[in-house]
């Protein structure tokens, strides 16, 4: 509860901050400060620490997942803020908007973790969702910017639409939108129960990017200002994800058998599309998108294994994608020009940036002692422990062979390639927040349980 | 000591990034090379038991635990990596590299995950391990290989990628057939019974893994490029000690995790092995670079180790002990002479040279050691090792086609004969040319290491026992493991 109310809160008081002070420093002190004190309080609030009593009569729920994802969304957002708050200025003049929106997101993203009714879900998603579309056109005269905007307001409006849908059908159902009292029952599945599920399976892939809902995707994160994208294929993408696997656990999963295999082909889809799609771009920015497509697809494991190694994976997942994507997206904003080669020799001249970039791509690889190894770990196991998808597993595994082909286009880039990779005003404060995080993508690749254990027991 | 064997090199790696001057990081690594040789050397003959095993809690929700120790099989690998490294410090001492300080930093890593490798009792360390020897080949090949060096040292870091990617399917699988739910390979070794069918496919997904790193036929074609491209020292790593990851790997996690699938699937990959010997000695006849003939006879000799191990008997197990260790000191020799040739000659192509042994006849004399041992002729440590192989293959009980797998695979060993002979005449006997005419004889740092691993290779071919003793243990319960009787 504390993190909705204070994002809201502070959301309002970014807005009104233009007002006083002209000063983007200031501007980007007042976001800073927030996040600190949103994360601070979540913490706290997993300690038992409530500043607020509402009594939400059990339409949410702040269990340890929702809250621990919280505090790992609200750290990554902070890190964005440390590494590409400077970037946020160039894209326009309203830096304070963009923080007041990119704060409303957050506030849906903390609905959307502990929702315990569909219509909470509905307004955890669009209030994550509106301020995005805004976020996406933030680049006004910008043409690419502006299609890209318009493109996802209007895909999304759709699913939205459908969304609401399969929500109504279920409550004509059910009869609720309590998620337990739609959890109870023999796991039955009527015609009218089945279109509605299929209707909310269908938007919720739209929201998180599988395929074949993705299309949406690379346009509009190619087209978004990088600085957006980077915030957009991250946060966001993970709490879609939590709201997916809070949605199917709690209400839908009695009807696992009924849906797992219509999930495990989206899975497949999705793993496929994305990483074949990836192989094939020249942009650096484009191949990211593709490869947060991909990233999706291990992800959506969880939700066919629905068990509690993937709902540990899934956390971690979260943070660790989280952190690497963020961080090579920082170092992409930097650069003069977003190509393949535009990283021809980047190591040379400026090698610290290079060593932390390769550390996140291995990172995404999924290779050992980086924290994306232990995340697609999870999610094998989790898979392999539901067993009947091993077909999946296997498929995961080559892909996952696949996206090494395209991440490491960019550290062949980097060392093995001359050229003169230009980019603008790396700070030293950049490169050591940059090494800040590497260390951390390491450390919890060597002992990922320090994170996982939070699931269970706080500090 | 365990412990030390990995950490050692892992440190010292890490330090030398920071080493800028290149003579002092060259001495470093040389240094931490042979700290590393002697504690393999002491984990060889120490009494203490205690001593060579080590185990802190790591994920204890996971059920994985830092389990480290040595065995009589990880004892002779761990002493080989031990040997390799200094031996290639040296060797390719008057070799000078762009950024020595990464290349001698990823070296040392490199050692720290083969050291692991041989080490770990834990099916998840290994895999860690497994990677983290790859990661520093990858980037050394990649920065200081030859022309090709960029698309070939990817092809083989996908290759074998996929190959882990797999193995790591397959030990999640078997974690959860474990009894206690844990990684350690007493709990892999005691999972119950799984029906065939399952069995059938975590074998293959296994020995896909492994066989991609020894290489088997049909897996190979990433080796002959990389060793090529790789620059020397490289090459050395990959084919002295890498390779025998793929065949550790599987007399340590497949053969006794699945030995009945092992037991019934055996002759398949058996088969794979024999025509490889033969495919990869033919091949090897047809090439003109040294660095490829030595490739393919190297996947020649790795397939009679394979052979060995999926046709099994007590002795054939045993020459496969012995022979990991000497096909890594013979090979490790030869590369060493395809540097020293390629160092002054700017050539390795036979049909360029030629009368060497007039020019430098200390080289010629202790190549010559190496061809024999390469072509495993009595007294010489190869020997030792094929004969036994050969010896096991013939009288193993485990397959209908034995005496059909012996016999073919012996062709082989007179091919190796025919091309490594043809390389020696070409190269060392004849008349010079004018490439040639100038060549002078080797140095005392090359000479020092060549004629020790020439003395290590005839000691052995003389008395063996020492080491035949040390992996007795090992093969024994390999083999109760398998349920074998001995024939």
């Amino acid at each position: 509860m504390n993190a909705i109310v204070l994002s809201a809160i502070w959301g309002v008081v970014m807005m009104f901050t233009s007002v006083f002070s002209r000063n983007n420093k200031v501007v980007r002190g007042i976001a800073v400060t927030g996040l600190a004190v949103l994360l601070i309080t979540n913490i706290l609030e997993m300690n038992g620490i409530n500043f607020f009593k509402v009594d939400v009569k059990g339409m949410m729920v702040f269990d340890n997942f929702g809250l621990l994802f919280n505090a790992i969304a609200f750290a990554s957002t902070l890190v964005f803020f440390l590494l590409s708050g400077r970037d946020i200025e160039k894209v326009g003049m309203h830096v304070a908007d963009y923080c007041a929106l990119i704060f409303f997101v957050l506030c849906g993203v903390a609905i959307a973790s502990s929702f315990n009714t569909l219509l909470m879900l509905f307004l955890g998603i669009e209030i994550i969702s509106i301020p995005l579309y805004i976020l996406t056109g933030a680049d006004k005269r910008n043409l690419k910017s502006n299609e890209a905007s318009l493109k996802y307001f209007l895909m999304g409006c759709f699913s939205t639409g459908l969304m609401l849908m399969g929500i109504t059908l279920i409550y004509g159902v059910k009869g609720s939108f309590n998620m337990d009292v739609i959890g109870m029952g023999n796991g039955e599945l009527t015609p009218m129960l089945a279109a509605g599920l299929l209707l909310l399976l269908f938007s919720m892939a739209f929201k998180v990017s599988a395929a074949p809902f993705h299309f949406w995707t690379p346009d509009v994160y190619d087209g978004a200002p990088t600085v957006f994208t980077s915030f957009m294929a991250t946060v966001v993408k993970a709490a879609g994800f939590i709201a997916f696997i809070r949605l199917f656990k709690n209400s839908l999963g009695s009807m696992q058998s009924e849906w797992q295999l219509m999930v495990a082909i989206i899975t497949a889809a999705t793993l496929f599309i994305g990483n074949i799609t990836a192989v094939f771009q020249q942009s650096v920015k484009r191949m990211l998108a593709y490869s947060s497509i991909a990233q999706a697809g291990f992800m959506m494991f969880a939700i066919v294994a629905l068990n509690e190694t993937a709902f540990e994976g899934l956390i971690f997942y979260a943070a660790a994608y989280s952190l690497a994507t963020i961080g090579i997206f920082a170092i992409l904003i930097k650069m003069k020009d977003y190509t393949f080669e535009g990283f021809n020799g980047l190591a040379k001249h400026q090698p610290v940036l290079a060593a932390t970039n390769t550390i996140f791509l291995l990172s995404l690889a999924g290779i050992p002692a980086t924290a994306g190894f232990w995340a697609k770990f999870y999610m094998l196991a989790a898979a392999v422990r539901a067993g009947h998808v091993l077909w999946l597993v296997i498929l995961g595994v080559l892909c996952a062979a696949i996206s090494v082909y395209y991440y490491f286009r960019v550290i062949q880039a980097m060392y093995f390639k001359d050229g003169d990779a230009q980019e603008m005003d790396a700070t030293p404060a950049f490169k050591g927040v940059l090494i800040g995080i590497a260390a951390v993508v390491v450390l919890l690749g060597i002992f990922p349980e320090w994170l996982i254990d939070k699931l269970y027991y706080f500090f | 000591m365990p412990v030390l064997l990995i950490v050692i090199p892992l440190l010292s790696g890490l330090i030398a990034f920071l080493v800028k001057q290149e003579k002092s990081v060259k001495s470093w690594a040389l240094l931490s090379s042979i700290v590393s040789l002697v504690i393999s050397v002491m984990a060889l003959t120490t009494k203490n038991d205690s001593w060579l095993h080590y185990n802190l809690p790591w994920l204890p929700e996971l059920g994985s635990s830092f389990n480290v120790g040595l065995d009589g099989m990880g004892k002779v690998l761990c002493l080989l990596t031990g040997i390799s490294f200094p031996v290639i410090f040296i060797a390719t001492w008057n070799n000078s590299y762009r950024k020595p300080n990464n290349f001698f930093a990823l070296m040392l890593l490199s050692q720290a995950g083969l050291m692991g490798v041989f080490v770990a009792m834990d099916a998840l360390l290994f895999y860690f391990f497994w990677e983290l020897a790859l990661i520093p080949v990858y980037f050394l090949c990649s920065q200081w290989g030859g022309e090709r060096r960029i698309p070939v040292t990817f092809k083989f870091f996908i290759y074998t990628f996929v190959g882990s990617l797999l193995m790591l399917v397959a030990i999640i699988f078997l974690y959860f057939q474990t009894p206690d739910k844990s990684f350690s390979i007493d709990s892999f070794y005691a999972v119950a019974q799984m029906s065939p069918g399952t069995q059938a496919w975590l074998f293959v997904l296994l020995f896909l893994a492994f066989a991609i790193k020894m290489p088997i036929f049909p897996f190979h074609t990433w080796q002959p490029d990389t060793y090529e491209q790789s620059p020397t020292a490289v090459t050395m790593v990959l084919s002295a000690v890498m390779v025998k990851m793929g065949v550790f790997g599987i007399l340590r996690w497949l053969v006794p995790v699945l030995p009945t699938a092992s037991f019934q699937f055996g002759d398949n990959p058996a088969t794979l092995c024999v025509v490889g010997m033969l495919y990869a000695s033919f091949v090897a006849m047809q090439q003109d670079d040294l660095k490829r003939l030595f490739a393919y006879s190297s996947i020649a000799h790795m397939g009679l180790m394979g052979l060995a191990i999926f046709v099994p008997s007590n002795m054939g197990m045993q020459g496969v002990m012995i022979q990991m260790f000497n096909h890594g000191i013979n090979i490790l020799g030869l590369w060493i002479v395809v540097e020293l040739i390629e160092r002054q000659m700017g050539t390795r192509k036979m049909s360029e040279l030629g009368g060497l042994a007039q020019k430098a006849p200390v080289l010629g004399i202790l190549l010559v050691v190496l061809a024999l041992a390469n072509v495993a002729l009595p007294l010489t440590n190869a020997f030792i090792g094929e004969f036994l192989m050969f010896a096991g293959v013939f009288t193993s009980l485990a397959s209908k086609y034995h005496y059909i797998f012996a016999v073919v695979g012996a062709i082989s060993i007179i091919l190796s004969a025919v091309y490594t002979f043809n390389m020696i005449q070409k190269v060392f006997f004849g008349n010079t040319n004018s490439l040639t005419a100038g060549a002078r004889d080797i140095r005392l740092n090359e000479k020092l290491v060549l004629s020790a691993l020439v003395v290590m290779i005839i000691a052995i071919g003389v008395y063996p026992k020492p080491l035949l003793e040390i992996t007795q243990g090992a093969v024994d319960t390999l083999i109760s493991k398998m349920m074998i009787k001995n024939p």
